[in-house]
């Protein structure tokens, strides 16, 4: 017999947390080792040795005695185990155990660092204190991941969503890892703004930094040069413009015209996807640059001296509405395809011609998908980092700015932390704006049954420009990739032009020798390094955006609203500022993660997250919800719910976020520049090494390996998702036999 | 107060043919004559072609071969912005992003209005279908009954020749359905509009057409007012799809002029032969003229019996089949298994031609 959840008296999710909170105090290293996933400790004087030993051989050692308060939190759970979940003590015990646990360990984390208090007013509360700690460990991690769940625990047993363990627990989860990787860097950087040179707080440094003539000065209004975070924007908006023009130029010829090759056009928009972006900037260079072809041929038929023209704005703006109209293409073709086309039919039988039709009907009706492009274009645009720094010439913006007050002699951390904080105002306000633009108006067809129809083609006076537009980007496309494929194979661009695999054989060589194959290439490891960090990153999050797309789209819980803008926040966020604020805030304990693979995994996770929520979000409202409903009330839970019927049917979505994820963590630049490690170096910024050297030849070969392998990766999902499709079929004729 | 006028025009299809692509045909030499002021219904199962009809007539569509008149003028070649003709969508096909005021006034502002004409016409409009009042509202704050009612105020303001709907009701739930249709109903007949009215639901066509044609494997089976259809079907198809019918094997005897005689198993019967001749052929008797009578009849018995209510519904078994029978008497109902005779009403029984 099936028990009733509510009477039963033994718990085993809540025995799991209280055991896992015990282990963590008492078994695991409570301090951060040198490698997350090497597990040396354990034979280097582990448990006794100060340096690895779990809390409680530290407390009995006398050692970290702010520790102990957590103690009686670990066994105030323990006294609930033979109550039922009704009564209320249990609720109240797992409550207060869990919030008093969870609050003393980030308390004494953030209070306590490497020089003892980490401020002011606390020695003088507290008196000096001659002890010190380091970053949080697994320890920590176990401890206060079992205080958090013992915490959702308690609330659910207060009858919180329906009581449901699963949920709240994946609430609280998510917003614990939010607050901690999103919304605790970015108030750091906001701190570190203020910081002086001497280590205190002015608000006058800040406005001095703040108001610095190179952010905001308008010199190039009189002939001079204007501030960086001018630059940015102007870049910016003319980037976003332009990606949205264009990409609903090749929305509107795939879906509006009886153009006959729509599957190669289609392939050729989604290309520079897959592309690290800044190796658009590289070929723009080859084609423009001072020894490029084109400058060069254009220079002996006019007869004038080659000059520098592409470095600056030309160049960056060709470079990045390359690499960013595909972005905008994609969020159009969905926009451009959902109009009814019984709108647009309708228009018609009113009288309105193709051209009043298309203006007064479907152009309103994409404003969301054009607004949506236009502020992806200018976000990425303004994080770009990679395009900037190969062909910015004298043209600095913000993300080039930010990275040398970080990594250049200036080294000040505070003029970075100014930057990021302008970069970030842009971003946010123009998501802000493209909120209030949008406005109270609806622009989904209101009923759910649509009829049968075709959308019109479009009018004539707008297909001849749209062809004309699509054909010319489609060839410069076709030139660029050609131009990366062929400067990968020749000697030195512009001198030497002789054939070589030359820069290949540098980049990824390798030797066979007695105890096996020894990777010689130069390559190689930044590229292992990105293919596992890229592996380990894309499952986590597409883990994470779909199980915050399921509590957005299935559950009803109070602050709701505000739980959806914190997780889509990091949208906004750029990822050079992301950059920056994971310095900032990782560098020092309690959570000391900056050097480790670790915090390029965690960086990748929450860059990309929004993408997961957004397409976990756009195939669950497809499910019913009557689907969740009838499987609980066969008796599953909420977990196994989303296991067993949620999951199987969302196939197609996780394959996709992983794909995404794992394309963008292995062409990212912006974010992961401030991260990277002699350690672990990934391929975009080992590239990026190489042109600053001016090794163009390999950096190209090693960019077009990047672009097969992305390639071989995305047919890979294609056949996976080929099969699940043909899987299901099978599953369904064996059932009917 | 400007109030809406009618312009109605006939509709006039001459040897109509729809290929899409090489070779699905989905219109077949079709020819067809609605009249002006009358409202005609396209009925027909899903895929018959009765949609693409409709659409041929609002110009969404082309045809392949023959002539499309409306009222008059050869309008096969024109596209739908050109043509005097406007549709209510299934879907409504309301834009999302106007006012009620502005989808009601969207296509007066392409005929050449001025702006005031164009508020008073569609205030019109609005207080036709008993919507005062709500110009100011967006699509998606009305009930479906109301979005309904807005698309088709935006239809009738531009009093086109032709009104087309394109199965109206589809999207509303059953209570509102009668209703609605009664409106259309009376709004054509009081403006005397053409409508042309394509709907897959045999109650609903009878219950509003001046003419239905039922349409099958994209050529038309039947044109006929609804009692003709009901009562005289064209074939075993419009028989079984007009109201349910019973078919049942017959044999024709003999022919006297007008009126044939049958045997069904021991019993004769005389009705009008509709020029058929004697040999095997299918009565249709509908459910309600099934009738049990004492005397000599057809032998069955009692299979099922089911109360709805209004009235009963009963099966019967027998050498011929299966008939099914309905009966308002809720009071005295036979039983399962009782035998009984089935008599052939006077009226009720018609003899139908198999389908080609």
């Amino acid at each position: 017999m099936r028990q009733v959840t509510s009477e039963k008296t033994t718990h085993p999710v809540l025995i799991f947390w209280i055991i896992a909170g015990w282990v963590g105090f008492c078994l695991l290293p409570w301090y951060g080792v040198e490698e997350f996933w090497h597990f040396e400790w354990l034979l280097d004087g582990w448990p006794l040795d100060i340096d690895h030993a779990p809390a409680v051989f530290l407390l009995a050692q006398g050692e970290k005695l702010w520790l102990l308060p957590m103690l009686p939190a670990l066994i105030a759970p323990l006294l609930v185990l033979r109550r039922r979940k009704t009564d209320p003590v249990f609720a109240k015990e797992l409550l207060a155990a869990g919030a008093f646990g969870f609050a003393w360990l980030t308390a004494q984390g953030l209070g306590i660092g490497i020089r003892g208090w980490n401020a002011g007013w606390l020695e003088a509360l507290f008196g000096p204190l001659d002890n010190r700690q380091y970053g949080m460990g697994y320890g920590a991690l176990i401890a206060a991941s079992s205080f958090l769940f013992l915490f959702t625990q308690g609330v659910a047993a207060r009858g919180a969503i329906n009581g449901d363990v699963f949920v709240t627990g994946a609430i609280g989860g998510v917003i614990a890892v939010v607050t901690i990787f999103v919304f605790f860097p970015i108030a750091k950087l906001m701190v570190a703004a203020f910081i002086t040179e001497d280590g205190s707080y002015s608000i006058l440094v800040f406005l001095a930094k703040f108001f610095d003539d190179r952010i905001w000065g308008l010199g190039c209004l009189s002939g001079g040069r204007c501030g960086v975070a001018w630059n940015s924007l102007f870049l910016a908006v003319l980037v976003g413009i332009l990606t949205t023009l264009l990409g609903l130029v090749f929305a509107l010829v795939l879906t509006r015209s009886g153009f006959r090759f729509k599957r190669g056009l289609r392939a050729l928009t989604v290309l520079p996807i897959i592309t690290p972006p800044f190796v658009i900037g590289l070929a723009i260079i080859l084609l423009f640059g001072l020894s490029g072809a084109v400058t060069t041929w254009f220079a002996d038929l006019v007869g004038v001296r080659p000059t520098r023209w592409v470095y600056g704005l030309p160049g960056i703006l060709i470079a990045q509405v390359l690499a960013f109209t595909p972005i905008a293409f994609l969020v159009l073709i969905g926009v451009v395809e959902g109009v009814s086309p019984s709108m647009e039919e309708a228009a018609q039988t009113l009288r309105a011609n193709r051209w009043q039709t298309f203006r007064s009907v479907s152009l309103p009706l994409m404003r969301p998908g054009l607004a949506n492009a236009f502020l992806l274009g200018f976000i990425e645009s303004m994080a770009d980092f990679g395009n900037p720094l190969v062909l910015g010439g004298n043209y600095d913006v913000l993300s080039t700015e930010i990275f040398f007050a970080i990594v250049g002699a200036q080294y000040d951390q505070g003029r970075a932390a100014v930057l990021a904080i302008v970069l970030l105002g842009f971003t946010l306000v123009a998501f802000y704006l493209q909120r209030f633009w949008l406005g109270r108006k609806s622009y989904t067809t209101v009923t759910g049954k649509g009829d049968a129809g075709v959308h019109p083609e479009m009018p004539r006076g707008l297909a001849v420009p749209v062809y004309a537009i699509a054909a010319l980007w489609a060839a410069f496309t076709v030139v660029i990739y050609g131009m990366i494929l062929y400067g990968s194979v020749v000697q030195l661009w512009g001198v030497d032009n002789t054939l070589t695999f030359k820069h290949y054989l540098t980049a990824f060589s390798i030797r066979l020798e007695e105890g096996g194959i020894r990777w010689t290439g130069s390559a190689w490891d930044s590229f292992w390094t990105t293919m596992l960090i890229s592996t380990v990153a894309a499952p986590l999050t597409a883990a994470m955006g779909l199980i915050t797309a399921y509590l957005l789209t299935r559950q009803n819980f109070a602050g709701k609203r505000s739980f959806e803008f914190g997780t889509m926040l990091s949208f906004a966020i750029p990822g050079t500022v992301i950059g920056v604020s994971y310095i900032l805030a990782f560098n020092v304990p309690p959570i000391e993660i900056t050097g480790t693979g670790l915090i390029l995994v965690i960086s990748f996770i929450f860059r990309n997250m929004p993408v997961g929520v957004r397409a976990g979000i756009a195939s669950m409202s497809q499910l019913d919800k009557s689907l969740d409903e009838s499987s609980l009330t066969l008796g599953a839970n909420s977990w196994q719910t989303f296991r067993a019927v949620i999951l199987p049917l969302l196939r197609p979505a996780i394959l996709a976020a992983l794909v995404y994820s794992f394309v963008r963590a292995m062409t990212a630049i912006s974010a992961v520049i401030f991260l990277v490690s002699a350690r672990y170096d990934m391929a975009t910024s080992y590239i990026i090494g190489r042109v600053e050297n001016n090794d163009y030849g390999l950096a190209i070969a090693y960019s077009t390996a990047l672009i097969f392998v992305m390639l071989s990766a995305v047919g890979l999902l294609q056949l996976l998702v080929g099969r699940t499709q043909i899987g299901r079929r099978l599953a369904h004729e064996h059932g009917g036999a | 107060m400007a109030k809406v006028n009618s312009k109605a025009a006939s509709v006039v299809f001459e040897h109509v043919t729809k290929v899409y692509g090489k070779d699905v045909v989905a219109v077949n030499d079709v020819s067809l004559t609605i009249a002006e002021g009358k409202l005609v219904t396209l009925l027909g199962p899903s895929g018959c072609g009765k949609t693409t009809t409709l659409r041929m007539i609002a110009g969404l569509e082309m045809a392949t071969k023959g002539r499309i008149l409306i009222g008059d003028k050869d309008v096969t070649t024109l596209p739908a912005t050109d043509r005097d003709v406007s549709m209510v969508f299934q879907s409504y096909a309301l834009f999302p992003h106007m006012t009620v005021m502005e989808n009601v006034s969207y296509g007066l502002k392409f005929s050449g209005f001025s702006k005031s004409e164009m508020t008073e016409r569609a205030d019109a409009g609005l207080s036709l279908v008993g919507l005062d009042g709500y110009g100011k509202r967006l699509p998606s704050e009305l009930s479906g009954g109301q979005q309904q009612r807005v698309a088709v105020a935006r239809a009738l303001v531009l009093e086109p020749q032709v009104l087309l709907f394109d199965e109206p009701l589809s999207n509303l739930d059953a209570k509102l359905r009668r209703h609605v249709r009664e409106e259309i109903r009376e709004i054509q007949q009081n403006l005397g509009l053409t409508v042309v009215y394509v709907t897959h639901d045999q109650e609903e066509a009878l219950a509003v057409s001046d003419e239905i044609v039922v349409m099958r494997n994209a050529a038309i089976a039947q044109i006929g007012p609804p009692r003709a259809l009901y009562d005289a079907p064209a074939d075993t198809f419009v028989a079984d799809f007009i109201g349910e019918a019973n078919l049942v094997d017959c044999e024709i005897v003999t022919i006297d002029g007008d009126s044939a005689e049958v045997a069904v198993g021991t019993v004769r019967h005389r009705l009008p032969a509709r020029g058929l001749k004697p040999g095997k052929g299918t009565l249709a008797i509908r459910p309600s003229r099934v009738r049990i009578v004492a005397g000599a009849g057809l032998a069955a018995t009692v299979e099922k019996v089911t109360y709805v209510g209004a009235r009963m519904e009963y099966s019967f078994a027998g050498d011929f089949g299966r008939i099914f029978g309905i009966s308002d008497n809720v009071d005295a109902s036979y039983e399962v298994g009782q035998s009984v005779q089935i008599g052939l009403a006077e009226s009720g029984p018609v003899l139908v031609p198999d389908t080609g």
